[in-house]
């Protein structure tokens, strides 16, 4: 790959979540994804990092996204990819995540891509395999790809990111997008706010790093980038807050929210979006939306982060985790 | 059997309010004398004597809430298996709780849990029966005929009773049969997909958090109607601050209510959950370290009347799974007191009374024989060394199940000895 052997070895084996990562690993990651961007952007995008390594990506949740850039990363790595499509196998059979781990680490896979339901699940698969895992998401508790995706879009428009003020908006709750960039942008210097009806915010917010905002205007004061999070369908009917409409009223980002903050501020979204509930279509497409490099952004971030872990240079005796 | 002599041991017995050196004599299944005064009495011919010197002696520990998994699920618990973890524990008499397969909530059941118990088990076995059918919070048991066949309280087990009229009615006809409701209480919806105390923590973790409020509901609830019935009322596992106040409210107003506290909410608190530990996952939940002092404070200002192991055997395919996911509780006769001591060892908790909310209140709040040194009562007793270092270790845990919250715990405190009716059941 493009002259990453002159970058410092990346001391873990895991990447489970942001906490357990200092400044300096986050942009070591980072710098790496840059160069892979390089390489996506190539006619030739096929690398031989990680030839004759194997990959697995085991989705217990349905992810379109999330796999496809994994899937997408590993084979231009020249990784052998192999998908666990969990609706067909042996889970549905009541298979525990544990039975099901131990018979994958016994075909001997050099890296696990797992996502599940259940906050915890990589931590409990990366204490019974022997090889790398990587968190593709984890019930309410972190997805840290993304928010090095989320990251690395953000460096490469703003040039930085200590200093930044980031909104982030919607239902913090439920979300692992929230948790591991709120953790990310601390950790890198920038100043978070939080906005949704106090319904979807978790107990003990104030004392998770970051402001809490009432109104979008207020929130969005300002701000160098807005962040959107998707809200669940369930959760609009009344259970959190009482509908569509009236969410999208007080926290859909339009046109009118969206003057508050700054003039060339950055609108993203993790995807897949619900238009017109929590981000208006003329905002999702319009010219400050960058969803669409997020995305580009998600593969060379997980090629940076699979590469890294698998680095021929690491030496497991000195790993941290 | 011959008599036996434990000479010079420091005796501790709350049910007489005493702490001395002295000697307790045992004839057959009986205390013949326990104290000072005995020092001085003459020994029974033929007796064998002990020289218990440095040694402590204390009545054998009753343990109020025991979930054990026969019938129905006996890879995780026997009666048997159970009563050879509680006698290594200390503990000599135990209250089974009754969600087990089936339920027990019909005499037969009864019957056959004493059964077992007296063919299989080493220590006392007292079952507890279901307050209403199936445990499913809607029509009552036969109080009266369980109550005949041997059923010293009654309780839905894990269960909450989510409907106040059936508990006014539970409490209102146990008062006839002066028959003791024990009663946990966790709001259903209050605490909906929660698994863990809610707060900062929790949201750390991506855990759905249940509210002290989910406990301190229904609790309030029951007090109230424990005021309303004069039925006497058990609070089975208290875990918050609100909880005890509601209770000492609740007996400042002279209703009939006690209240336990399970060793896990005086020893740990929900940062012990870590990475997802599904062993400290708990019903009710770990709380904070605040709620863990209010819950010494209020065992050592009498508040809450006992404390209880609230052994609840897991196996590895209801524990080995992802923290949401996992089964609550965790095993703890075995290391009951062990654990407990260190309420003493820190100053927390006298030991006199300590030993009282282990032993002679429980005993006193069932109606069960034990919890006492008396002459003449059963010679149920533990002898203790209160300070010998040891170390829990998985692989001697003698419960079917492992699934403990002090792996490689050090505790200071160490059951030497436990008589059951005169009769050795355990020796270190």
């Amino acid at each position: 790959m493009t002259d990453t052997s002159s970058l410092p070895v990346y001391p873990h084996r895991h990447l489970l979540g942001i906490r357990e990562l200092s400044p300096v690993d986050i942009e070591l990651l980072l710098d790496r994804a840059d160069a892979a961007v390089a390489i996506s952007r190539r006619h030739e995008k096929k690398t031989s990092t990680l030839r004759g390594r194997t990959q697995i990506n085991l989705f217990y949740e349905a992810s379109t996204r999330t796999q496809s850039s994994f899937e997408l990363a590993g084979k231009r790595l020249g990784a052998d990819v192999m998908n666990m499509s969990v609706a067909s196998s042996s889970v549905k059979k009541g298979e525990t995540l544990i039975d099901t781990a131990m018979t994958l680490n016994a075909m001997r896979p050099d890296i696990l891509i797992i996502r599940h339901a259940s906050a915890g699940a990589a931590a409990l698969l990366a204490q019974k395999v022997g090889c790398s895992v990587v968190n593709a998401g984890d019930g309410a508790h972190e997805h840290p790809t993304q928010a090095l995706l989320d990251a690395l879009t953000i460096r490469r428009a703003k040039g930085r990111i200590a200093g930044l003020s980031v909104a982030i908006c919607g239902d913090i709750l439920h979300s692992r997008v929230a948790r591991s960039n709120i953790l990310l942008l601390n950790a890198l210097g920038a100043g978070v706010r939080v906005v949704a009806p106090s319904t979807l915010l978790p107990s003990g917010i104030a004392q998770m790093g970051v402001t809490v905002c009432p109104t979008m205007a207020e929130g969005l004061k300002g701000a160098d980038v807005v962040m959107m999070l998707r809200l669940q369908r369930e959760r609009m009917q009344g259970a959190f807050v009482p509908s569509i409409r009236e969410y999208f009223r007080y926290f859909g980002l339009d046109a009118e929210k969206l003057k508050a903050a700054k003039d060339d501020a950055l609108v993203m979204h993790p995807g897949p979006m619900n238009r017109g509930v929590e981000i208006a279509s003329e905002i999702a497409d319009g010219p400050q939306s960058v969803i669409q490099e997020q995305v580009e952004m998600g593969v060379a971030v997980r090629m940076a982060v699979m590469e890294a872990l698998l680095d021929p240079r690491r030496r497991p005796s000195e790993d941290y985790a | 059997m011959s008599a036996t002599v434990f000479s010079h041991a420091r005796i501790i017995d709350p049910s007489r309010g005493l702490d001395e050196i002295g000697t307790v004599i045992v004839d057959g299944k009986k205390i013949v004398a326990a104290g000072a005064a005995a020092l001085n009495q003459g020994t029974p011919a033929g007796a064998e004597i002990i020289d218990c010197s440095g040694k402590v002696v204390i009545p054998g520990l009753v343990d109020a809430r025991v979930f054990i998994g026969e019938p129905g699920a006996e890879h995780r618990e026997t009666i048997a298996s159970a009563s050879i973890a509680a006698a290594a524990g200390g503990v000599t008499s135990i209250v089974m709780m009754p969600d087990t397969h089936p339920v027990i909530d019909d005499v037969a059941l009864v019957e056959f849990v004493l059964r077992t118990a007296r063919d299989t088990a080493i220590v006392n076995v007292h079952p507890a029966a279901g307050i209403t059918k199936g445990l499913e919070g809607r029509e009552m048991t036969e109080f009266g005929l369980l109550r005949e066949a041997g059923a010293v309280a009654f309780t839905d087990g894990r269960r909450t009773i989510d409907n106040a009229l059936v508990m006014r009615r539970a409490l209102t006809y146990a008062r006839d049969f002066g028959a003791t409701v024990m009663h946990e209480t966790q709001d259903r919806d209050l605490a909906g997909a929660g698994v863990m105390n809610e707060g900062l923590y929790a949201s750390w973790l991506g855990l759905s958090g249940i509210p002290r409020e989910a406990e301190a509901i229904p609790l309030e609830r029951d007090l109230m109607l424990a005021r309303l019935t004069r039925g006497n009322y058990h609070a089975a596992k208290i875990s918050t601050a609100m909880s005890a106040n509601a209770v000492a409210r609740a007996k400042a107003d002279g209703a009939k209510v006690s209240a336990g506290v399970s060793i896990n909410h005086l020893a740990l608190n929900e940062n012990d959950i870590g990475e997802y530990r599904t062993f400290f996952k708990l019903s009710p939940p770990l709380r904070a370290e605040d709620d863990r002092l209010a819950m010494v404070e209020a065992l050592r200002d009498g508040t809450i009347d006992i404390i209880v192991s609230s052994h609840d055997p897991q196996d590895v395919d209801t524990k080995r799974l992802p923290f949401a996911d996992a089964a609550d509780g965790a095993i703890g006769l075995e290391t009951l007191l062990g654990v407990a001591l260190r309420l003493h060892h820190n100053g927390d908790v006298p030991l006199l009374r300590l030993i009282e909310t282990l032993s002679t209140a429980p005993a006193r709040l069932f109606g069960l024989p034990g919890g006492t040194l008396k002459p003449g009562a059963s010679a149920d007793f533990v002898l203790v060394d209160l300070d010998e270092p040891w170390i829990v270790r998985e692989d001697a845990i003698r419960s079917r199940s492992k699934n403990t919250c002090f792996e490689g715990a050090r505790l200071q405190g160490k059951v030497l000895q436990t008589l059951v009716a005169g009769r050795t059941v355990f020796s270190a």
